[in-house]
């Protein structure tokens, strides 16, 4: 039973004290941090990646 | 006759080209793809679980500050006890500039911490003759002889040893006995069950418990451990690594900045509450609010987003049929 | 009966005009204009499916009742599963808010669009709250205690009690589901409605053509 219940167990538990970074009067958590910062970076891909899809595009057909 | 085209509130009428595009199917891929994407994310990091915490584990590890915190209970000096409403009118509560709006409310969830966090608890306690006679005595007291025994008993130094609250005090009447014999409660874990059960058998209500244990150190001091104070932008933080409530950034910003965290510090939640009222009203109204709406097209991003579009209808210049209509007419 | 009659009836003229309004194929369109062609337009429908997951563990979790996850593996997977999910819910969320800020996506009549996905907005930060504070557990006792100030200050928490937690818990999964559901539902219809907004106006095209 034991067994079975260790398969439901994190991999990686975040549990560890917590990481934040201080400047001046702003306090964020790195994980706070990390999930913006991929917010951010999902944004600016989301508009630059190419969307596939639209090849027929270049054949002209209607 | 027709309007002026507004850029930013018009939108010009599109002739051109449309292509397949499943939703459905975009849909089904997006709902697989969330679904495999979270289900990674439990199995590596799972979630956040701390168990709650007890009075019998406060007045475990910290008798003196638990005792402490009970005194102020009795004597009326705690947060709760002087919180105003919705609890009690012990003061106005927190006004929005000059407005009062939690007293117009008026007290909805009557707290009186003397009698329901000390004198009604102990009142439970079987078979202890001596806290029969104290609360007896007490309940006889003038409202004088009770503030003479409560100052009296807070000029003592209270100390924790061989189990029991002693204090220095001396002329403190039923005091001392109250708060030896509730820390003495507390540990046995009496008094959480007594806090709860105050709505009868059956509850989900745990207003007075947790009151309670806000008023003392111990449980604050636990969660500045954690970073999970107002003042360390403790609402959108979590227990570990884990990250928290990410999109509260802005409300936890402004307790952090002047004059919230300053001259308006004494009223920072109702003006925090007004601030964010206002700023989500324009939020909402954003597409009416001239100058903002245009931004959009100022920052030009959106040459980004339709590349692909402006790119065609570039190439075919003014010769598609497409776009041979006039482009400007507004869809109103 | 007459045909005016069944004309007149508000079942023939709710119809006709929901019909009207939106017929299916506007509902369910099977094509889209050619502009619609970028990963940003993903953002709005990973929202939804992100909500599906979030709605889907939470019947999980409320079939087995507050508090097995605090003391089943399979219980508390089930709630890793539910938070993450909510996670990546706010995630798109805001990406799609983003984007459609730059696109000015409320041009054209769709500023009821625009504000139907701003209360929406505002309705799951509101649901997660509330379910933040329904863990009982530390984070939830420390959640309510902090946050009861700032409902308290409004007068709110006079008939918002955070600390009750059978109030809260009720809010978190009869009362503020429903609301996101119906808000998230009027967005979409609404977007169907009024269709994907088009592109500003090309300003250096004149050169093209010129």
């Amino acid at each position: 039973m034991a067994a079975i219940y260790s398969l439901f167990d994190a991999l990686l538990p975040l549990t560890s004290p917590g990481h934040y970074i201080q400047w001046h009067w702003i306090q964020i958590s790195v994980a706070n941090l990390i999930v913006i910062i991929l917010m951010i970076a999902t944004f600016i891909a989301a508009l630059v990646v190419p969307f596939p899809g639209r090849r027929r595009r270049r054949g002209g057909d209607e | 006759m027709a309007k002026k085209f507004r850029p930013d509130v018009d939108a010009p009428e599109y002739k051109g080209r449309y292509y397949p595009y499943d939703i459905i199917k975009e849909g089904t891929i997006a709902l697989v793809v969330v679904s495999l994407l979270v289900v990674g994310l439990a199995i590596l990091f799972g979630s956040p679980d701390d168990p709650a915490v007890t009075l019998k584990e406060w007045s475990t590890a910290q008798p003196v500050d638990f005792a402490t915190t009970a005194l102020s209970e009795l004597n009326g000096t705690s947060g709760v006890a002087g919180y105003g409403p919705p609890y009690n009118s012990a003061s106005d509560g927190q006004k929005i500039g000059p407005f009062p709006v939690a007293k117009w409310v008026g007290v909805h969830i009557p707290v009186d911490t003397a009698q329901d966090f000390v004198l009604m608890p102990l009142t439970t306690l079987p078979d202890v003759p001596a806290l029969t006679t104290g609360l007896r005595v007490w309940s006889a007291a003038s409202e004088t002889q009770k503030t003479a025994w409560l100052d009296a008993y807070a000029k003592g130094t209270m100390s924790f040893a061989n189990g029991k609250i002693t204090d220095t005090a001396t002329g403190a009447g039923p005091v001392p006995l109250f708060m030896t014999e509730l820390t003495s409660m507390a540990r046995t874990g009496a008094l959480d069950a007594d806090l709860i059960a105050g709505h009868g058998y059956y509850t989900t209500d745990y207003t007075k418990p947790l009151l309670f244990l806000s008023d003392g150190q111990w449980f604050p001091s636990i969660a500045a451990n954690d970073h999970l104070s107002g003042d360390q932008w403790g609402m959108m933080n979590e227990l570990g690594n884990y990250p928290g409530q990410a999109w509260l950034w802005l409300y936890t910003m402004w307790y952090q900045v002047p004059p919230y965290s300053t001259s308006w510090a004494a009223n920072a939640d109702a003006m925090v509450w007004a601030t964010m009222m206002v700023l989500t009203v324009l939020l909402a109204l954003l597409p009416f609010i001239p100058g903002v709406r245009s931004i959009p097209r100022w920052t030009r991003v959106y040459r980004l987003i339709w590349r692909e579009h402006y790119r065609a209808t570039a190439q075919e210049g003014g010769a598609s049929p497409s776009r041979e209509g006039p482009p400007s007419t507004p869809t109103a | 009966m007459s045909t005016t009659e069944i004309d007149r009836q508000w079942t023939t003229k709710f119809r006709r005009r929901l019909t009207t309004a939106l017929p299916s194929e506007k509902l369910l369109p099977d094509t889209q204009p050619s502009y619609v062609a970028s990963w940003i337009y993903v953002f709005g429908v990973a929202t939804l499916s992100s909500m599906m997951v979030v709605i889907g563990t939470g019947c999980i979790l409320a079939i087995m009742g507050p508090l097995w996850w605090h003391e089943s593996s399979v219980g508390h997977f089930v709630n890793s599963l539910h938070l993450w999910s909510v996670e990546v819910f706010f995630f798109a969320m805001v990406v799609h808010l983003w984007g459609k800020f730059f696109m000015a996506a409320w041009r054209g009549k769709r500023q009821l669009v625009w504000m139907t996905g701003v209360v929406t907005f505002l309705a799951s930060v509101a649901t997660a709250f509330t379910g933040y504070v329904s863990q009982t557990n530390f984070d939830s006792q420390w959640i309510s205690t902090q946050a009861k100030d700032g409902i308290n200050a409004t007068g709110g928490g006079a008939f918002f009690n955070v600390l009750n937690t059978g109030q809260m818990f009720m809010w978190h999964i009869v009362l503020m589901p429903i609301a996101a559901v119906v808000l998230t539902g009027l967005h979409i219809l609404l977007v169907r409605y009024r269709g994907v907004v088009p592109p500003f106006e090309d300003t250096s095209a004149g050169k093209v053509r010129a």
